[in-house]
C-alpha cells in the first residue's frame, strides 16, 4: 500500500438552518481514489472549489471521510487511536505564513512541534538545527519571524514541518502569497526534501509552472479527480484543462501555438531547455 | 485626475530601535487614464507607497499633490480624496460583511452621504462592470467562490466612482481561469471609463500582458519606471531584486545565445509566437 490512500472517499459539508435543521449538502469530495507512492512528488490541481484543500485535510485528519476510507501509511483515519501517529506522518503546510507562525523566535517556533509530542529537549535542538538547515534558514535561527521576508516565514513553516519528521509534508498553496523569489526559494526547499531526505511530498497549487518536476499530477473538478498521468501527459491536453478552468505553463502554451502555426515541435514541452533545443534542432 | 509624489520619504518607527526607511525620496507623476503596474519584491514598499496615493499614510517629508492641491494641507478634503482613489486590498473579500451582496456594495456610496436611490444605482452598475450575475445579487456574500467574492469586493470600491482604481495583488489565490477573468475585467473598464489604474503584481507574466507602465520598487526606491519591454530587458537585475521577467523573456534570450536571430525585447507569448515564426521565415 501506498504512504496515502483512498478508497471512495466522499466528504459532504452540511450547512444546517438555526434549528438544525439540515439546509443544504455540499459534496465537496466526491468518490476520490488516490494512491500516492512513498517518495514520491505529486501535485494536485484544480480550480477554486474544485475540493483540493478538503481532500488534503483529509490526508492528516483534520477532516474525517462522511463516506470511503483514507489511510496514512496504513493507518485508517478513521481510528482516534491512531490520531497523533497519521499527525506525525503527514505534516501539513498552509497559504498564509503568518497564520502558522506562533514563536516570537524562530528557533523557538520550530521546535514547538517536536515539544508537543513530548520529545526530549536535546533531541529538540537536534531536531529544529536539522530542520533549519533543511530550508537553508539556520542563520535566522535567533531572529524574530515578524522580521521575515514571506518566503522565509513560509520556510520557517517548513522547517516546523520538517522537525516533526514526518514521511510525507502536504503543502496547500504555500507560494499563493509570495514574490516570484519567495515562490522559488518554498519550490527548491520541498524539492530538495523531496529528492534528498526522500519525504513524500504533495503540492496543491494555482501556479502550473510549479508543477513540471512532479512524478504525478492530479486534476480535481466538482470534488473528483478527472485527470492523472505524469505532467507530459497532463499538459499536452491543453484544452481538456482549461474546461476545467486550469491552465498550462507558459512553455507549453507557446510550444502549442506554435505547433499550430505549423512548427513541428513534439507534444507536451514543459521546460525552457526543452523547447529551445527542439527550435535549435528545426532551425 | 493626475498625483505627483515630490521627494516623498516615509520611516515606520521613527526614532526607535525599529526605524525602517520605507519610501527613500520618491518623484512619481501618475497621469490620468494610464494602466501602471507595480512590482517589488516583499518589504520593498509597494504596499507603502501606494497607500501614499489615497493619504492613508502621510509622507515623513516631502509633498503629495492631488490635481494640484498638497494633499496634507489642513483644509484639503480627505474624504473626497478616498472616494476619488479607490484602493482595493489584498484578500478584500475578507472585508465583506453585509447580509447579501447588494448591500455590502452599497455601504461605500451611502457612506459618502448619497440618496439611497443614488447608492442602489452606483451598487447596480459597480456590480454590472465587474460582471457579476444578477440572479446572485441576493446571496450572502460568504457563499461565492473565491473569485466571485473579489469581484464584489473590487465593485464595493467602484460603487464610489473613483478616478483611480488601485488594487492589490487582486489575483492572488484565484485558479487560472479566475486569475484571467479578473484581469480582463479590469481592462475592459480601463478601457470604456478610462479610469487610471494602478496594479500592484507578483506576477511578471501579467503585468507584461496588460500595463502600458511599469514601475519597480527596490529598497524603498523606484527603479525602474518606464514600459514592460524596457524593463524586462533589465531581468539579471530584476533577479538580483528577487524579481524576474515573464518566462518568454528567458527563451528568447536562450534562443538568442544559441545564435537564433531573434529580438529579445519580448514579453508576451503572442510576441514571441510571432518572432519566432518570423526567423524561421527569413531563415
Amino acid at each position: 500500500m501506498g504512504i496515502i490512500k483512498s478508497k471512495n472517499l466522499v466528504f459532504e459539508y452540511i450547512r444546517r438552518d438555526e434549528e438544525g435543521n439540515v439546509e443544504a449538502i455540499n459534496r465537496a469530495v466526491n468518490e476520490v481514489n488516490i494512491e500516492i507512492k512513498q517518495g514520491d512528488f505529486v501535485a494536485i490541481l484544480g480550480h477554486n472549489g474544485s475540493g483540493k484543500s478538503t481532500l488534503a485535510k483529509h490526508m492528516n485528519a483534520i477532516l474525517q471521510p462522511t463516506e470511503g476510507d483514507i489511510w496514512i501509511d496504513g493507518k485508517d483515519t478513521k481510528d482516534i487511536d491512531q490520531l497523533w501517529e497519521i499527525r506525525k506522518t503527514a505534516g501539513m503546510v498552509f497559504q498564509n505564513p503568518d497564520n502558522q507562525i506562533i514563536g516570537t523566535v524562530v528557533e523557538e517556533d520550530v521546535g514547538f512541534g517536536p515539544e508537543n509530542i513530548g520529545i526530549p529537549t536535546p533531541q529538540i535542538w537536534e531536531r529544529v538545527e536539522k530542520g533549519l538547515k533543511a530550508v537553508n534558514m539556520l542563520s535566522f535561527r535567533k531572529h524574530s519571524p515578524n522580521k521575515l521576508s514571506g518566503g522565509q516565514k513560509q520556510r520557517v513553516a517548513i522547517a516546523g514541518i520538517v522537525a516533526m519528521q514526518p514521511k510525507c509534508i502536504v503543502l496547500d498553496e504555500p507560494t499563493a502569497m509570495l514574490d516570484p523569489n519567495g515562490r522559488k526559494e518554498v519550490i527548491d526547499t520541498i524539492t530538495r526534501l523531496n529528492k534528498e531526505e526522500g519525504v513524500t511530498v504533495i503540492l496543491i497549487t494555482h501556479y502550473m509552472e510549479e508543477v513540471i518536476g512532479a512524478d504525478k499530477v492530479y486534476v480535481m473538478d466538482q470534488g473528483s479527480v478527472v485527470m492523472e498521468g505524469t505532467p507530459k501527459e497532463i499538459f499536452s491536453r491543453v484544452d481538456e484543462l482549461k474546461q476545467y478552468r486550469l491552465d498550462v505553463p507558459q512553455v507549453t502554451l507557446l510550444a502549442e501555438e506554435l505547433k499550430e502555426s505549423g512548427v513541428s515541435l513534439s507534444d507536451g514541452i514543459l521546460t525552457i531547455d526543452e523547447l529551445v533545443n527542439e527550435i535549435c534542432q528545426l532551425y | 485626475m493626475s498625483i505627483i509624489l515630490d521627494k516623498v520619504n516615509y520611516i515606520y518607527g521613527s526614532e526607535t530601535a525599529y526605524e525602517l526607511h520605507a519610501l527613500k525620496d520618491i518623484n512619481l507623476v501618475i497621469e490620468d487614464g494610464q494602466f501602471i503596474g507595480i512590482i517589488g519584491h516583499t518589504g520593498s514598499g509597494k504596499s507603502t507607497l501606494i497607500q501614499h496615493f489615497n493619504g492613508l499614510i502621510k509622507p515623513t517629508s516631502g509633498s503629495i499633490y492631488y490635481n494640484g492641491e498638497d494633499i496634507s494641507d489642513s483644509d484639503f478634503n480627505k474624504k473626497k480624496l478616498r472616494s476619488k482613489v479607490g484602493l482595493v486590498f489584498q484578500y478584500p473579500e475578507h472585508q465583506l460583511f453585509e447580509v447579501n451582496v447588494f448591500e455590502d456594495v452599497c455601504f461605500g456610496p451611502r457612506n459618502l452621504g448619497l440618496s439611497e436611490k443614488e447608492a442602489q444605482l452606483r451598487a447596480y452598475e459597480a456590480l454590472k462592470m465587474v460582471g457579476f450575475e444578477e440572479d446572485l445579487f441576493y446571496q450572502s456574500p460568504f457563499e461565492l467562490s473565491g473569485g466571485q467574492k473579489r469581484r464584489v469586493a473590487i465593485a464595493g470600491v467602484l460603487a464610489m466612482k473613483p478616478d483611480i482604481l488601485i488594487l492589490d495583488e487582486p489575483t492572488a489565490g484565484l485558479d487560472p481561469k479566475g486569475r484571467d477573468e479578473i484581469l480582463e475585467q479590469i481592462k475592459t473598464l480601463h478601457e470604456t471609463t478610462n479610469m487610471t489604474v494602478i496594479l500592484v503584481s507578483h506576477s511578471m507574466e501579467d503585468v507584461a500582458k496588460y500595463v502600458d507602465r511599469l514601475i519597480v520598487m527596490n529598497q524603498g526606491e523606484v527603479k525602474y519606471d518606464d514600459t514592460p519591454k524596457e524593463v524586462f530587458g533589465h531581468y539579471l537585475e530584476l533577479e538580483e531584486m528577487g524579481l524576474a521577467a515573464p518566462q518568454v523573456t528567458y527563451i528568447m534570450n536562450r534562443l538568442r545565445e544559441k545564435n537564433i536571430p531573434v529580438n529579445v525585447n519580448v514579453t508576451t507569448i503572442e510576441e514571441a509566437k510571432e518572432e519566432i515564426l518570423r526567423v524561421f521565415k527569413n531563415r
